[in-house]
């Protein structure tokens, strides 16, 4: 406590007050774990089942290790490999077309103030705000006249709906810490337009963008209501299988199912972190 | 070019992609709910959808116990999500600790519904632990939270979603109002408490509002927590909408729309309050 505090004038109870908030950084590291851990605790039965088969009540560890789920997993009759394609290809189609339509975007709304911004900002916000059964069931009818329904091409299409918002409001972000002027410098020096965009503009802005690439990449991967409402259970992307091996009853391949699931999860939130980090080491540098 | 043209097309994709998707599909699901599907060239206005979907059984119980998950876990979620945030700040926010309280956020709702099944159902992994201690003998005797009429098992996973977000949302705000004010109050004698009440928790308000609003909207239209671990009756909002819309009978659709419309105009209520909570910061101002 300081000699400020004690000096100060305060309330008859604040002698309590202090004791209970004076947390120290050794207890909040503590809490801080506990809270982890509670955060964590699902993902053990997860480990768990992923290594073993047969595990029943009430043995709290499992019997014995069997790594036949991930036979499983491997092998084509299962469908699976042909789900992580699946997965793979919808995600990285509904990420590189959200950054192709949403990154200009970003940049209008970080960059510029203009007439009917608050719409535009509000149309962004909606679909990550207003829940999406509604407009994917709007759309079924039209997805089935266009032959989309049913297609890995039509839950892409829809899963646009929530990349492309993301993709737009980070690159937004992104861009708001941006100078133009410095284009325009290097425009003056006698740059083109496209040494500009190639020397200037990607550097600057790539580690910002590539965040936004991986958030739309998760987005997309982790959609479960849209696909099931568009893909018509014939587009069984890995969330939807993961819960058809769970309804199965092989908890033994839903397990080994889940970790690569979350896989790409924790890949991107590794590589932002990284990418973040070293942006802001460069940033700094700079002395910007 | 000039700069309005510019803008425009920078603007143009991203507004026609969610103006037709997202605010297309809204609208067509709000015709077809009134008997007009443009698509079919079918105009025959009628309300029967919406005393149907209105007087389905279990409707509004289905209705009740959407609005008590989305309470209770937008609650519990902002709460924790708060005292993680602050905890880590406390604590000297590790990068190891931050990105593990960041790992949820990557996880897909399904994996974590998943989970929490092998966790908490009554021979999960937490019943064997109560059986090795002595505490139960059958798995019967085990509390009943997966499949529970309370939903128990489905708040707890959107709490172990929704946490990280908090966290990350108040993180954010934090950062961007300082240490300055806080240590301003302290050098002027308030307490620790009294620094975080009067003046920390002002500034960053409006921030953790909107994010606690984001989840509430988000429980409301999430399918897949609710069909992994909730009870078959009464069936949360998204779970009934999507069965009607799938049953047998073809004239349950319309009437399955118009249940989502009902979380699609909670959502845009949602909305508008994070618009309006969002005016006040100003991360999201234009830069120039």
């Amino acid at each position: 406590m300081s000699a400020v505090d004690l000096a100060a004038t305060k309330p008859a109870d604040v002698a309590a007050r202090t004791g209970r908030t004076g947390i120290r950084a050794r207890t909040a590291r503590i809490a801080t774990g506990a809270l982890i851990a509670l955060l964590l605790l699902p993902f053990v039965p997860v480990l768990l089942w992923s290594v073993t088969r047969g595990w029943f009540y009430p043995a709290i560890l499992p019997p014995a290790l069997d790594l036949a789920a991930w036979g499983v997993v491997g092998s084509p009759e299962s469908g699976i490999p042909a789900a992580v394609l699946r997965s793979v290809g919808i995600a990285l189609g509904a990420t590189v077309l959200s950054m192709l339509i949403g990154v200009p975007a970003g940049r209008a709304l970080g960059l510029h103030a203009f007439p009917g911004r608050r719409w535009v900002e509000a149309l962004v916000l909606a679909p990550l705000v207003v829940p999406p059964l509604a407009v994917a069931m709007g759309l079924h009818a039209v997805f089935l006249r266009l032959g989309l329904a049913g297609t890995a091409t039509g839950v892409m299409i829809v899963h646009l709906i929530p990349t492309l918002p993301y993709v737009v409001l980070v690159s937004a972000s992104v861009f708001s810490r941006f100078d133009p002027r410095v284009e325009d410098q290097a425009r003056t020096l006698g740059a083109s337009r496209l040494q500009v965009l190639r020397h200037v503009t990607v550097p600057m802005l790539a580690p910002g963008l590539a965040v936004a690439a991986l958030f739309a990449f998760l987005v997309s991967w982790s959609q479960y209501g849209l696909t099931l409402l568009v893909g018509g259970g014939q587009v069984p992307t890995m969330p939807l299988i993961l819960n058809q091996y769970v309804t199965a009853g092989r908890s033994d391949v839903a397990a080994a199912i889940a970790l690569l699931t979350v896989l790409p999860g924790l890949v991107a939130l590794v590589l932002s972190a990284r990418i973040l980090a070293r942006a802001s080491r460069r940033d700094g540098e700079g002395g910007r | 070019m000039t700069e309005r043209a510019r803008l425009v097309l920078m603007l143009a994709p991203t507004v026609a992609l969610l103006a037709g998707l997202f605010l297309g599909g809204l609208a067509l699901a709000a015709l077809r709910t009134v008997g007009i599907v443009p698509l079919a060239g079918r105009f025959d206005p009628t309300a029967e959808p919406w005393a149907r979907a209105l007087g389905a059984p279990d409707v509004l119980a289905s209705i009740g116990v959407t609005l008590w998950i989305a309470s209770a876990a937008t609650l519990v979620a902002t709460v924790l999500g708060l005292a993680a945030a602050l905890l880590l700040r406390r604590a000297g926010g590790g990068r190891l600790m931050t990105l593990l309280v960041q790992f949820n956020l990557t996880v897909p709702h399904v994996v974590t519904a998943v989970g929490l099944l092998w966790l908490l159902g009554q021979s999960g992994w937490i019943a064997r632990i109560g059986h090795g201690a002595g505490l139960i003998d059958r798995p019967a005797d085990f509390p009943v939270l997966v499949a529970d009429p309370a939903f128990v098992a489905v708040i707890l996973a959107y709490v172990a979603k929704e946490v990280p977000f908090v966290a990350v949302v108040t993180l954010a705000m934090l950062a961007a109002v300082g240490t300055g004010p806080a240590e301003t109050a302290r050098s002027l004698g308030a307490s620790r408490w009294q620094a975080f009440r009067h003046v920390t928790w002002p500034l960053i308000r409006p921030g953790v509002l909107a994010a606690a609003t984001v989840v509430f909207a988000f429980v409301l239209g999430t399918y897949e927590v609710p069909a992994v671990l909730g009870p078959s009756h009464p069936k949360a909002l998204p779970v009934l909408a999507y069965q009607m819309f799938t049953s047998n009978d073809l004239a349950d659709r319309p009437a399955a729309i118009a249940l989502s419309l009902v979380a699609a105009a909670i959502g845009v209520a949602c909305l508008m309050a994070v618009r309006r909570l969002m005016s006040g910061l100003p991360t999201l101002k234009v830069a120039r």
